[in-house]
């Protein structure tokens, strides 16, 4: 086996991991936007403490969160009995592996939303509203194509956190090869075994352009728009 | 169309109440800044809540309708234009938005506005006048059924409003919808204005037809001094054929000016400063001055400053003019007086001339 020649284990993680990192995306920003939205735009009581809420799983380490992770979405947490009647497992699964990747990201991606959305001029919506736009339209049509470069821009930097979020998901769905095991936990299962020096070079290789790619579209994406 | 406001807004210690009915044509708000000409304005687009009242916009009330829905047109004092859009895209915006816009209507505005050179433009490369008309476009594609204009000349400098008030003046003369037009200069109201309404500390002190109002010694300490004048509208004639200068018939006699750009047939506007009209007891004889009416003082008022204004009617027109204190007392003006006026050509404010 020449050091070059990705073994299916390995290349079993690189699928996950840029599932997980997806899906972890594509779950947050939807909510993301609105969070943001409520930050950046409303003021009620107990804003401080929605955005403390926010930001946690960025401060708490990562290994309790995943156990809060555990303790709500466990098979035996607050949600278990839920979950079970709706026929689905968080815990020890991929999609948990996605729940918490998207956990972590989460703040990461509000934050980046919210200092986009605080950039937009309200009287640019207010002269959209004058031109018969509903507030719907106001944010399809104004807000939203305004936020885009912060919008891009969260989404990247969420991807890349849920790419290599190790402690949350270890903690809350385990380390299981073509399951739970995402490049991070492949790399650190492989690191307590002596002399796998060849794989955990192969996966840290990955690892770079996984995340030279990323930043790359990024930027390519960023450019587009501010040509626009 | 007309648009009937009964508003009252509360803001701390500031209290905004209006009645005013504004018919199609211009209708001026004046006032100092602080009197709440723009919070009436936004009151009426639906952007400033209203405590209570009513908006009636061409019959329909408008008052807890959403700001998307009353169809009011709003050109602010920048010209907050969409920046990812192009002035198209900017344009097109508010039928985008569902507004049912006449198709001829967009190349007219096009047409009105010089905007054809620009429509592939982003926001950001357009000069402060070129935006601010765009602004003017897209909110006058908007299908409004009335528009609200808040100081839209004041964030530009001298030359620039110069060059946009005669689109101003051209689309006053085509529309047919009301125009709240909120200015604290009053060289633009005197300019412009069909209708004036004259606001302080929240209210309307003073409201009615330009020609009245500008021409009301009452109206005097609110318009400023140098803004109070007469606005006589009259028609072009023929040439003087002895002098080739151009005359202006009007209720009451014909002018003599130095210049027109307007031929035979017009309609036009001509403001005569107060402070430019002269006051004599007995026809003069041997001057300079081409134009000299006779006219019946309706009223005197004098203000707190050293001057008196006089206001006299020559046929249907009223005047008014200015006179120090000294010179109404040896004078011995009164009501019901005869006198006559020597207004110098020179004195027609050149800007003053519109359609």
């Amino acid at each position: 086996m020449s050091w070059f020649s990705v073994s299916p284990v390995e290349l079993d993680a690189l699928r996950l991991s840029l599932w997980v990192a997806l899906v972890a995306v594509a779950l947050s920003l939807p909510l993301a936007v609105t969070m943001a939205y409520v930050l950046a735009r409303c003021r009620f009581w107990g804003h401080g403490l929605l955005n403390a809420l926010v930001h946690l799983p960025l401060v708490l380490p990562p290994v309790v969160t995943g156990y809060l992770l555990l303790v709500v979405f466990g098979r035996k947490g607050a949600l278990g009995p839920v979950l079970e009647a709706l026929g689905m497992q968080l815990a020890f699964t991929s999609a948990g592996a996605a729940l918490a990747a998207a956990v972590m990201a989460f703040p990461l991606i509000v934050r980046a939303i919210r200092l986009a959305l605080e950039a937009v001029d309200p009287q640019l919506e207010e002269a959209a509203g004058t031109l018969g736009a509903s507030p719907i339209k106001v944010f399809a049509f104004v807000t939203l194509p305004l936020i885009l470069p912060g919008l891009v821009a969260g989404a990247v930097v969420g991807f890349a956190k849920a790419l290599g979020e190790f402690g949350a998901t270890i903690t809350f769905v385990s380390n299981i090869p073509g399951e739970t095991q995402t490049l991070a936990s492949a790399i650190y299962a492989v690191l307590q075994v002596p002399g796998q020096e060849a794989a955990v070079g192969r996966m840290i290789v990955l690892s770079l352009l996984l995340s030279f790619g990323a930043l790359l579209l990024s930027e390519i994406l960023a450019r587009k728009m501010v040509r626009r | 169309m007309n648009v009937d406001l009964d508003i009252h807004v509360r803001r701390g210690r500031f209290t905004l109440e209006v009645q005013v009915t504004a018919p199609a044509g211009v209708t001026v708000i004046f006032g100092p800044s602080g009197c709440g000409k723009t919070t009436l304005l936004r009151a009426v687009a639906g952007l400033e809540p209203v405590d209570h009242g009513k908006i009636v916009i061409d019959g329909s009330d408008m008052t807890e309708q959403p700001a998307h829905r009353r169809a009011v047109g709003y050109l602010f004092q920048e010209p907050r234009l969409l920046p990812h859009l192009n002035v198209l895209g900017n344009l097109k915006f508010a039928q985008r938005m569902g507004r049912q816009v006449r198709g001829q209507s967009f190349d007219e505005v096009i047409a009105l506005l010089e905007l054809d050179h620009l429509l592939s433009r982003a926001p950001f490369a357009l000069s402060g006048g070129e935006a601010q008309r765009v602004a003017f476009g897209r909110a006058l594609l908007s299908a409004p059924k009335c528009l609200c204009l808040d100081e839209p000349l004041s964030a530009l400098d001298q030359g620039l409003k110069h060059r946009i008030l005669p689109y101003l003046e051209r689309l006053r003369a085509r529309t047919d919808i009301p125009i709240l037009y909120v200015t604290h200069d009053a060289a633009e109201m005197a300019r412009l204005a069909d209708y004036i309404v004259l606001m302080q500390a929240g209210r309307s002190v003073l409201s009615g037809p330009a020609e009245a109002i500008l021409s009301d010694p009452a109206a005097v300490p609110y318009l400023g001094v140098r803004a109070a004048g007469t606005v006589i509208s009259g028609q072009v004639m023929a040439p003087d054929p002895t002098t080739g200068l151009a005359v202006m018939a009007f209720d009451g006699g014909q002018l003599i000016l130095p210049e027109l750009s307007q031929t035979k047939g017009h309609n036009i506007r001509i403001r005569i400063p107060a402070q430019d009209i002269v006051l004599a007891r007995e026809k003069p004889r041997g001057l300079s001055a081409l134009n000299v009416f006779e006219g019946t003082i309706t009223q005197l008022h004098s203000g707190q400053g050293p001057g008196v204004m006089v206001q006299f009617k020559t046929g249907g027109t009223l005047f008014l003019a200015r006179v120090t204190q000294y010179s109404a007392q040896k004078m011995e003006l009164a009501v019901g007086q005869t006198i006559f006026a020597i207004v110098k050509a020179t004195g027609f404010d050149p800007a003053g001339i519109g359609t």
